[in-house]
C-alpha cells in the first residue's frame, strides 16, 4: 500500500514536470496557424530538403531560409529529409495537405518521383526543383528546376587539370587518378564523374579506382586512406565535393604524404567542388586544395524570382542553369576552354 | 457513482490500458484539428497515416505478440530491409515474377523464426540477444545482395504499387476545383486484415490465451499444462512471419532497396506496442490498442511535420515525450485501481 502511494506520487510529479514542459513546447506551436490566420496572404513555401550532410547542403538550407521570410510575405516549412527518400515524399504528402502555395524539391536521387509529383499537381501546386534533377515520365510534373550544370563543373575541372599537366610537361600516363564520389545517384555525383570519366578517356589519364564518399568528410578519409594504401603511385585525388577533400587531406597527412600542386616532386594533388566554406577557400589559397569547381549553394534569392514570375502569371524558363567560376590558388593555368567558351580560372591569392 | 469505480475495477489490465490508448489518440486528433487546422480535417491525410504506416502496424502486431508472451524482437525492422532488398533485386535485375517475390519475403521470415524461435525457446537464450544478432545479421546481409540504393522498374510490380483502393465519399475538392478522390494503397487493406486476424487469435483461440499465460507467469502456465517452450517458439514463428510480411508492404510502398530502409523501425514497433498498453514485463496487451498505438505514434509525427518544426530530432523528442506520458498514464492508472480494489 505504502509503495504504492509512493510510486503515484512519483509518478504525478513526473507527469507534471513532463506536461509542463510540452505545455511550453506546444505553446509556441500554437502561434504559427493564429498568425496564419492573421496574414492571409503570406505565400506559404514547402522546402523539402535532402539532409544536412555538407557544408553546401548547409549554406544552400540557409540562403532559402534567410530569402524566404516572414517579412516579404512567406512563410517557409522546412523539411529535413535525412538522405531518404521515403521522408522526403512524406514531406510532399504533408505539404499537399497542408495546401502550401509552392513546393520546392532537393531530389536526394533522380528517380521514383512520378508517383507523388503527379499528387501534386493534381492538387495544383507548382513544383520547383533545385540542384539536382528528378527524371520523370511527364515533363510537365515540375514547374522548373535551379541548379548547377554538374557535368560542365567536371568538364571545367578536368579541363584545368589537363592545362596545368600540359605547362608542367607531365605526360599524360604518369596521371593516376583516384575519384571519390559523391552520393550514389545523386546527379552531382553522376555529372562530375561522367566529366572526369570523358576526361579520362579522352586525355589517355589512369583512373585506379572509384569510390563511394557520399560526401561526407569521414567517407571521404576511410576511402582516400584505403586507397592510399592499396596503391603507391596516386597523385591525384578527385573529390567529388570539399568535405570529401577534407577528409582526402587528413588521409594523406596521415599517411606521412604531402598534399600540393608538385605531382613530380612527389605530392598529391586534391581536386574539389563546392567551394562554400571558409576552410576550403583557404586550402586553394595555401595550395593544399589545388583547383576547386564552384558550384553555388544560394539559391533563395533564384526560387524567389521564379516564385515571383509565376505569381505574376509569367512563365519562367524550364531549366536555369547557375553561372559559376573555378577557383585555384595556383597561377600556371589562367583561362581554360570547355565546349568553345573559354571560362577564365580564378586565381586566389595568399 | 459506485458503479463507474466499480466498472474501473472491474476491467482487466488489457481492456484498461487500451481505453487509455484510444482517448488518447482521439484527443490527440482532435487537438491536431483545433490547433493546426483544416489539414487533418481532410480524410486523405488520415488514410495518408495509414498508408505510410501500414507496415509498421504488421510489424507492431507480431512485437506486441513475443511481447504479450515475454519476449523481445528487435530484428524486425532488419528483416524488413532484407526482405526490400531481396524482393528488389529479385524483380528488378533477374526480371522475376511478384507472386514468387511474396514468397521470397514469407521465406526469408519463417526462416528468421524458426532460427530465433528454436535458439530463444528451446536453448533458453535471451530473446534480445538473439534478435540483436538477427537485426546485424539482417542488416549485414542486405548490404551484400546489394550496396547501392535502387528503385524497381519492374512493371508489373510497379502497376501493383500503384494500385489505388478509392475510398468512396471521402473525397475533397482541391484548390482548382478539381475533386481528388480518397484512396488507401494494398498495403492498409493487408494491415486491417491482419490486425482483425491477430485480435481474433489473442482473443478467442487456446493458442492465443496461452501467449497470455506463458508472459504472466511461466510457472503458473507450466502447471496448468501450457507447452511453454512450444508457445515461445511460436510466437516468435509468428512475428518474424509478420515481419516478413511487414516487409513486403514496406517494400510495397517505398518501392525500392536499401540498406537504409526501415531504420529504427523496430524501437517504432516497441514504441507503439508501448503506447497501446502493451507491457514489456509480459501478459498484458491488445491487438487494437497496437493499432491505435501507431496511429498515435505517426498522428504525432505529422503534427510534428506540418507544424513546420524545420529539425528532424524535434520527431524524436516529441515521440520520447509522448512515450514517457504514456507510461507515466499507465503506471498511475494501474497504480489507483489496485488501490481501489484493495479498498
Amino acid at each position: 500500500m505504502g509503495k504504492n502511494v509512493k510510486k503515484a506520487f512519483i509518478c504525478a510529479i513526473l507527469s507534471l514536470v513532463l506536461l509542463s514542459g510540452c505545455g511550453i513546447g506546444y505553446g509556441e506551436e500554437k502561434e504559427e496557424p493564429v498568425t496564419e490566420a492573421e496574414n492571409e496572404d503570406l505565400i506559404v513555401v514547402g522546402f523539402s530538403q535532402v539532409g544536412a550532410e555538407s557544408d553546401w547542403r548547409k549554406a544552400n538550407t540557409e540562403s532559402m531560409v534567410k530569402t524566404f521570410t516572414r517579412d516579404k510575405g512567406y512563410e517557409l516549412i522546412l523539411e529535413d529529409a535525412q538522405q531518404k527518400q521515403q521522408n522526403q515524399i512524406t514531406a510532399i504528402r504533408t505539404f499537399i495537405q497542408r495546401e502550401v502555395d509552392y513546393i520546392v524539391l532537393a531530389p536526394v536521387t533522380e528517380d521514383g518521383w512520378d508517383t507523388v509529383l503527379t499528387e501534386a499537381k493534381d492538387a495544383g501546386i507548382p513544383v520547383i526543383i533545385v540542384d539536382r534533377m528528378v527524371n520523370v515520365s511527364d515533363p510537365e510534373l515540375f514547374k522548373c528546376w535551379v541548379g548547377s550544370d554538374f557535368e560542365l563543373e567536371g568538364r571545367k575541372a578536368c579541363e584545368w587539370l589537363r592545362a596545368y599537366c600540359e605547362s608542367k610537361e607531365i605526360a599524360p600516363e604518369e596521371v593516376n587518378i583516384v575519384d571519390i564520389q559523391g552520393t550514389a545517384g545523386a546527379s552531382s555525383q553522376i555529372g562530375r564523374t561522367k566529366g572526369l570519366k570523358d576526361a579520362v578517356r579522352a586525355n589517355g589519364w589512369n583512373l585506379l579506382e572509384e569510390a563511394a564518399g557520399e560526401y561526407t568528410q569521414a567517407k571521404g578519409r576511410e576511402a582516400t586512406s584505403r586507397l592510399l594504401r592499396k596503391y603507391d603511385n596516386i597523385n591525384v585525388v578527385y573529390c567529388e565535393n570539399d568535405n570529401e577533400a577534407f577528409g582526402a587531406i587528413e588521409a594523406i597527412e596521415a599517411a606521412g604524404r604531402r598534399v600540393g600542386n608538385n605531382i613530380a616532386a612527389g605530392q598529391i594533388m586534391v581536386m574539389s567542388f563546392d567551394g562554400v566554406s571558409d576552410q576550403a577557400i583557404d586550402y586553394a589559397k595555401s595550395g593544399k586544395i589545388s583547383c576547386i569547381g564552384e558550384c553555388n549553394p544560394l539559391h533563395g534569392p533564384r526560387v524567389e524570382k521564379i516564385i515571383q514570375n509565376l505569381q505574376q502569371g509569367v512563365t519562367p524558363d524550364k531549366y536555369e542553369y547557375v553561372d559559376e567560376d573555378i577557383f585555384s590558388g595556383d597561377s600556371t593555368v589562367t583561362s581554360i576552354e570547355v565546349d568553345d567558351e573559354v571560362y577564365t580560372i580564378k586565381i586566389l591569392g595568399k | 457513482m459506485s458503479k463507474i469505480s466499480n466498472k474501473f475495477k472491474d476491467m482487466t489490465d488489457t481492456n484498461l490500458l487500451l481505453t487509455i490508448t484510444v482517448v488518447v489518440f482521439f484527443l490527440m486528433y482532435i487537438g491536431a484539428i483545433v490547433f493546426q487546422g483544416k489539414g487533418f480535417l481532410k480524410p486523405q491525410t488520415f488514410f495518408n497515416i495509414l498508408n505510410t504506416n501500414a507496415a509498421l502496424i504488421i510489424l507492431s502486431c507480431g512485437m506486441s505478440l513475443v511481447m504479450i508472451t515475454g519476449g523481445i524482437d528487435i530484428s524486425v525492422g532488419g528483416v524488413t530491409a532484407l526482405v526490400s532488398m531481396c524482393c528488389a533485386v529479385y524483380l528488378d535485375f533477374k526480371g522475376g515474377n511478384v507472386a514468387v517475390s511474396m514468397l521470397i519475403a514469407i521465406l526469408i521470415g519463417l526462416a528468421y523464426g524458426v532460427v530465433q524461435g528454436f535458439l530463444v525457446a528451446y536453448l533458453d537464450i535471451q530473446p534480445f540477444i538473439v534478435s540483436l544478432a538477427g537485426m546485424f545479421f539482417a542488416r549485414g546481409m542486405t548490404t551484400i545482395v546489394n550496396t547501392n540504393p535502387f528503385n524497381v522498374a519492374n512493371e508489373k510490380f510497379v502497376a501493383l504499387k500503384e494500385t489505388r483502393i478509392i475510398v468512396p465519399g471521402m473525397g475533397t475538392v482541391n484548390k482548382l476545383g478539381k475533386y481528388v478522390d480518397a484512396y488507401v494503397e494494398i498495403g492498409v487493406i493487408v494491415a486491417l486484415i491482419i490486425v482483425i486476424l491477430m485480435f481474433c487469435l489473442l482473443r478467442w483461440t487456446k493458442l492465443g490465451r496461452s501467449f497470455y499465460a506463458v508472459g504472466g507467469n511461466k510457472q503458473s502456465a507450466l502447471m496448468l499444462g501450457i507447452n511453454v517452450k512450444k508457445t515461445k517458439f511460436l510466437s516468435h514463428i509468428l512475428c518474424s512471419l509478420l515481419a516478413g510480411i511487414g516487409g513486403y508492404v514496406y517494400f510495397l510502398h517505398v518501392g525500392s532497396g536499401a540498406v537504409t530502409h526501415a531504420q529504427g523501425a523496430e524501437m517504432n514497433a516497441i514504441a507503439s506496442s508501448i503506447i497501446g498498453g502493451t507491457m514489456l514485463t509480459g501478459g498484458v496487451g491488445n491487438i487494437i490498442g497496437t493499432f491505435f498505438g501507431v496511429l498515435s505514434l505517426s498522428t504525432i509525427q505529422n503534427i510534428v511535420a506540418s507544424a513546420g518544426l524545420d529539425q528532424a530530432w524535434w520527431t524524436g523528442i516529441t515521440i520520447a515525450a509522448m512515450l514517457c506520458i504514456f507510461l507515466v498514464v499507465q503506471s498511475v492508472v494501474m497504480a489507483r485501481k489496485k488501490r481501489a480494489i484493495k479498498k
